[in-house]
Order: structure tokens, then C-alpha cells, then sequence
């Protein structure tokens, strides 16, 4: 799905840049916690202000899943047999899958940090009383989920009444359906995660390019981006399904459908659980032995 | 034609300055087309054929296309980043010299690391040609040459018409990003398998069955007609409303300012 292009940002950053100092401004005022919380609200709020680009960006993102659904039935119908999921299922799949692409794709990463580290403005970031990966992570969990949420209503408003085989169904049940909502929270918490170890990387190798293609490229396809994790062969499945990528977009999904429930699906959240204190752990460890020997060119 | 090959030649340089980022970079890129290929591989581990194309032949659709996409992207390259261009002011440059725009275009921005594409596309056609059962008579070879170098200037093409869009919005267009980004994707498989309509559309508004699917039929030998091996050839027409699009833009331009 990496191919889907890098979603067009470029105004954004512009925009951001006057937001910088309200962000500041609200930073300054507030006591711990609520500092965190506005700027989560800051970038929220700034992030829903592209609605037009985000319903252009929808119709792609239709077309893309019927593309999908429509190589998957063809696949189906010359072996249902096969076919390691319900239709219905993999239905729900490429639907939710598009409708929270921003969600969970790790390709849309953040150029205001990526900039910030790689032109040296992370200096200013560590003077002020604020967690440089805390601050992160409320700023990506923000803007991820701020794009989310204007692009999922216009697809579901679609989806759920399209002619069967491609109708997306409801969840089998409430139950499974509060299991996604927490799986899905902690798959984005994850991402964030993930992607905050490929921005500390950049305080070494500077070079944000090949990194992201490389980390998204691999993270994407391990986290069933491209395909889901049941299609792949048995031996190579029982593998993947234990790595960090798994807990990503991949529970979620299955988790929905149906695919993963019960025990499993309790087992699986544990997983994601356990991979997002790692990583976490890992990430602020990282950052802050990178903090340390930083150096900043003058100018 | 001398001064595009030293317009080449200063970018490959200007890009091997760093070196280390050159090649992470077509690494990188290399990476995410080599996990499409492990994602078709296994779709066909589980499934074996699908419409009756093996797994060897559906790689020899999915290298062409790679190949021309690739070749399209990387010497296109100005037109894919043409918002950019037309957003900081840079085409404003191009228009007061005295070259022809689009060949500036051109000339601007080529993006070596999207080779790693083609890199990818040589690897798999060095499996799948000798092992998808066609024999490699002339006339085969000659289909082949044909899908790639057309498929290429339909990608052009594609290209083209992005960059026309953006005279009127500035902005990039999200939604072109199917019919490039997403017709690689996609033409891993033949045409045919997205149904009846899906071909429709890409054999009468956007040629790409044209390079695709139907020459790809007589190359699998399941279509004797030659009209099938010609049929890129006609592809070539799609230029034409490119072109036009991207003139009549041209006409409408406004600067940013900036």
C-alpha cells in the first residue's frame, strides 16, 4: 500500500508553522498533563481543517478498495476453498483498512518532526519545558486520528450500503465490537511507537528518504498492509504473527470482522500490549542517549 | 537532445553527493516493490492460478508494467512533483527561458533512486522469461519491447495530466494517484481479473490494457490475431489529449507570486 503515494502535505507545513507558537503559548500556560493535551487538541483541531483535501483524497481511497476487493474475488472464485478468511470478511478488511488508512499506515509519517530533526530546530524543542517524545506522540496520535476521522465518515456512508459481495457488514457482535475500538487504539499506539524509533534513527543517519521508504516498506507488508497476515503460508504466518508488526493494523482489522475472536482476540490485545511497552521503553531510551551527544550545527 | 544528456548527467551527480542517502534511498525503494512481489508469490503459493494465469505469467505482467512505471517515474519526474514546482515559483523560471517548457520540465527533476524499480522489474523478468513457457520467437520479443516502451509513454502520459491538473488547483490531486501509483498495483494482474468494467475503462479511456492485457494474450499465446501484438502501438494516441490538456493548462496560468 506504500504505493498509494505519499499523501500530499506539503501546504500543511506551511500552515503549521504559524501554529507553532500557539502551540508554545498553550505549552508555557498549562500544568503537565494538560500541556500534553493541548497540543494533542492543537493539532487536532489544525489537522481538520483540510476537509476538502481529505474528501478528494476519499474517492481514491474508494476506487483503491474496489480495486482490491475486486483482484480478491477473482482469487475466490478460482478456489473459495483457498480462501483463508470469510469473503464477508476480507470485505470488512479493505474497507476499514481504507477508511483508516491515515490510522495505521506507518507511510504518513510526520515532516514537521522529520525537518525538525534533520535542520536542527530540535534545539529549540529541548529547551522548552515539554517531553520531546511525548510531545511527539500526541502530535502524531493527533494528526493521524484528525485525518482518520474526516476520511472514514464519507467512506462508511458509502460502504455500508453497497451491493452485496462489497457491502461492508457490521461487527458479529457488541462485545467484538469494543475489543476493536481498544485494539485499534492500542494498534495506533503502536504505530506512533514504532515511528518514533525511525525518527530517533534520523539524529544518525540524517537521511529521512531511504529510512521511511525502508522502515514503511517493511513494517506495512509485516503488518498486513498490502496483503492480510492469513494469506500468507502457514510457517512464514506463525512467525510474523508474534512480531510488533502484527499488533498493528492487522488485530484490529481481523478483530472486527470477526476473524480473531474470543480468547484469541484477548490474547492478541495482551500482544499488542506488551509490544507497545517495548517499544515505548525502547523509544525513550533511544531518544535520550541521542539527546545527549546532539549536535547542533550553528546558523 | 546533447543538452538533455548533460542535464542527466548533472543530476546523476548532483544526486551521488551523498552517496550514503543515494543508495539507502534506492535501497529503500527497491525493498517496497521487492515486498510486492513476495505478496504476489504468495498469493499464488495458495492459490496456484487464477483465470487460468500461472504464477510465471503473471510476473511478466507485473515486470512490464514495473518497468514502464519505473522508467515513466524516474525520467517524469518533473511533471510528478509539478504542484511543488508550480507552488514555490519554480516554473516561472522556465517560462522566461528560451527552451521549450515542457522539455525544461523534463530536464528539471530526475529522480535516479526510482531506477531501484527497474532494478526490480530486470530481476523478475530474468526469472520469469525463461521459465513462463512462452518460446522467445521474434515476434514475441517484439510484443514485449512493445508493452514496455509504450506502457512507458502511457505512464508519460499519466504523468502529464497530473501536472495539467495542477494549473488549476496548485495542488496536487490525490485522486490521479489511482491511475498511476494505483494502475502499478494493480496491473500485477491482468486486467481482465478486475472484471468487465475495470477493462472497459482501461481499454477505451485510459489505454492501459493496450500494453497490458491484450498484447500479453498473444504473447501467452492465447490470441493468434497479430492485431493483439500492435495494439501498444495504438496506446501511443493517448498522448495526444495529454498534451493538449497540459497546453490548455499552460494557457490558463496564473503565478503563484511566490
Amino acid at each position: 500500500m506504500s504505493g498509494q503515494g505519499e499523501p500530499v502535505v506539503r501546504s500543511e507545513s506551511v500552515a503549521r508553522r504559524g501554529e507553532q507558537s500557539q502551540v508554545a503559548a498553550a505549552q508555557a500556560r498549562s500544568s503537565p498533563p494538560k500541556k500534553y493535551l493541548s497540543i494533542f487538541r492543537i493539532r487536532f483541531i489544525n489537522a481538520l481543517q483540510y476537509r476538502a483535501a481529505a474528501l478528494a483524497g476519499v474517492s481514491t481511497q474508494f476506487a483503491w478498495g474496489f480495486m482490491e476487493l475486486f483482484a480478491f474475488r477473482a482469487f475466490y472464485q478460482a478456489n473459495p476453498a483457498a480462501f483463508p478468511m470469510e469473503f464477508s470478511q476480507t470485505v470488512c478488511y479493505v474497507w476499514l483498512q481504507q477508511a483508516f488508512l491515515t490510522l495505521f499506515m506507518m507511510w504518513y509519517w510526520e515532516n514537521d518532526i522529520i525537518t525538525e530533526i534533520t535542520e536542527g530546530a530540535i534545539a529549540y524543542q529541548m529547551v522548552r519545558p515539554v517531553d520531546i517524545y511525548n510531545r511527539w506522540f500526541c502530535q502524531s496520535a493527533a494528526n493521524r486520528l484528525a485525518r482518520a476521522l474526516l476520511r472514514c465518515i464519507p467512506l462508511f456512508m458509502v460502504v455500508f450500503f453497497l451491493p452485496e459481495p462489497y457491502r461492508m457488514s457490521l461487527p458479529p457482535s457488541f462485545g467484538q465490537f469494543l475489543l476493536f475500538v481498544l485494539s485499534a487504539a492500542l494498534s495506533l499506539s503502536v504505530v506512533v511507537a514504532f515511528s518514533s524509533l525511525v525518527y530517533v534513527s534520523l539524529f544518525y543517519t540524517l537521511s529521512p528518504t531511504g529510512t521511511r521508504l525502508m522502515a514503511s516498506g517493511i513494517s506495512d507488508f509485516l503488518a498486513g498492509g498490502l496483503l492480510p497476515l492469513p494469506f500468507f503460508p502457514a510457517p512464514i504466518r506463525a512467525v510474523v504473527e508474534l512480531l510488533p508488526f502484527a499488533s498493528m493494523q492487522n488485530m484490529p482489522l481481523r478483530i472486527y470482522s470477526g476473524h480473531i475472536a474470543g480468547i484469541d482476540a484477548l490474547s492478541g490485545i495482551g500482544l499488542q500490549v506488551f509490544w507497545l511497552l517495548v517499544l515505548v521503553l525502547i523509544g525513550r531510551l533511544a531518544l535520550n542517549k541521542a539527546l545527549k551527544r546532539v549536535i547542533v550545527q550553528g546558523g | 537532445m546533447r543538452l538533455y544528456l548533460r542535464f542527466l548527467a548533472i543530476q546523476l551527480k548532483s544526486q551521488m553527493q551523498y552517496k550514503a542517502s543515494f543508495f539507502i534511498a534506492l535501497f529503500g525503494q527497491f525493498l517496497v516493490s521487492f515486498t510486492l512481489v513476495l505478496a504476489l508469490y504468495f498469493m499464488f503459493d495458495r492459490f496456484n492460478s487464477v483465470q487460468g494465469f500461472s504464477f510465471e505469467e503473471v510476473l511478466i505482467c507485473f515486470a512490464t508494467m514495473l518497468m514502464s512505471f519505473s522508467l515513466a517515474e524516474t525520467f517524469a519526474r518533473g511533471f510528478d512533483t509539478f504542484p511543488s514546482m508550480l507552488g514555490n515559483g519554480e516554473f516561472d523560471r522556465a517560462l522566461v527561458r528560451p527552451l521549450p517548457v515542457i522539455y525544461q520540465v523534463l530536464a528539471m527533476k530526475v529522480d535516479y533512486t526510482r531506477l531501484a524499480r527497474l532494478l526490480q522489474a530486470v530481476c523478475v523478468f530474468a526469472y520469469a522469461i525463461p521459465n513462463c513457457g512462452v518460446l522467445w520467437s521474434v515476434d514475441k520479443i517484439l510484443t514485449l519491447f512493445l508493452m514496455v516502451t509504450c506502457g512507458f509513454f502511457v505512464f508519460f502520459g499519466l504523468f502529464v495530466v497530473y501536472a495539467a491538473f495542477s494549473f488549476f488547483t496548485i495542488e496536487g490531486l490525490e485522486f490521479m494517484n489511482i491511475f498511476t501509483d494505483g494502475a502499478r498495483e494493480f496491473g500485477r494482474y491482468p486486467f481482465s481479473i478486475h472484471g468487465r468494467n475495470i477493462l472497459a475503462f482501461v481499454t477505451f479511456v485510459i489505454p492501459l490494457a493496450l500494453v497490458q492485457y491484450y498484447p500479453l494474450l498473444y504473447l501467452l499465446g492465447r490470441e493468434q490475431s497479430v492485431l493483439y501484438m500492435f495494439l501498444p502501438i495504438v496506446s501511443l494516441l493517448f498522448l495526444i489529449p495529454c498534451f493538449a490538456f497540459f497546453r490548455l493548462g499552460l494557457r490558463h496560468y496564473k503565478s503563484t507570486g511566490s
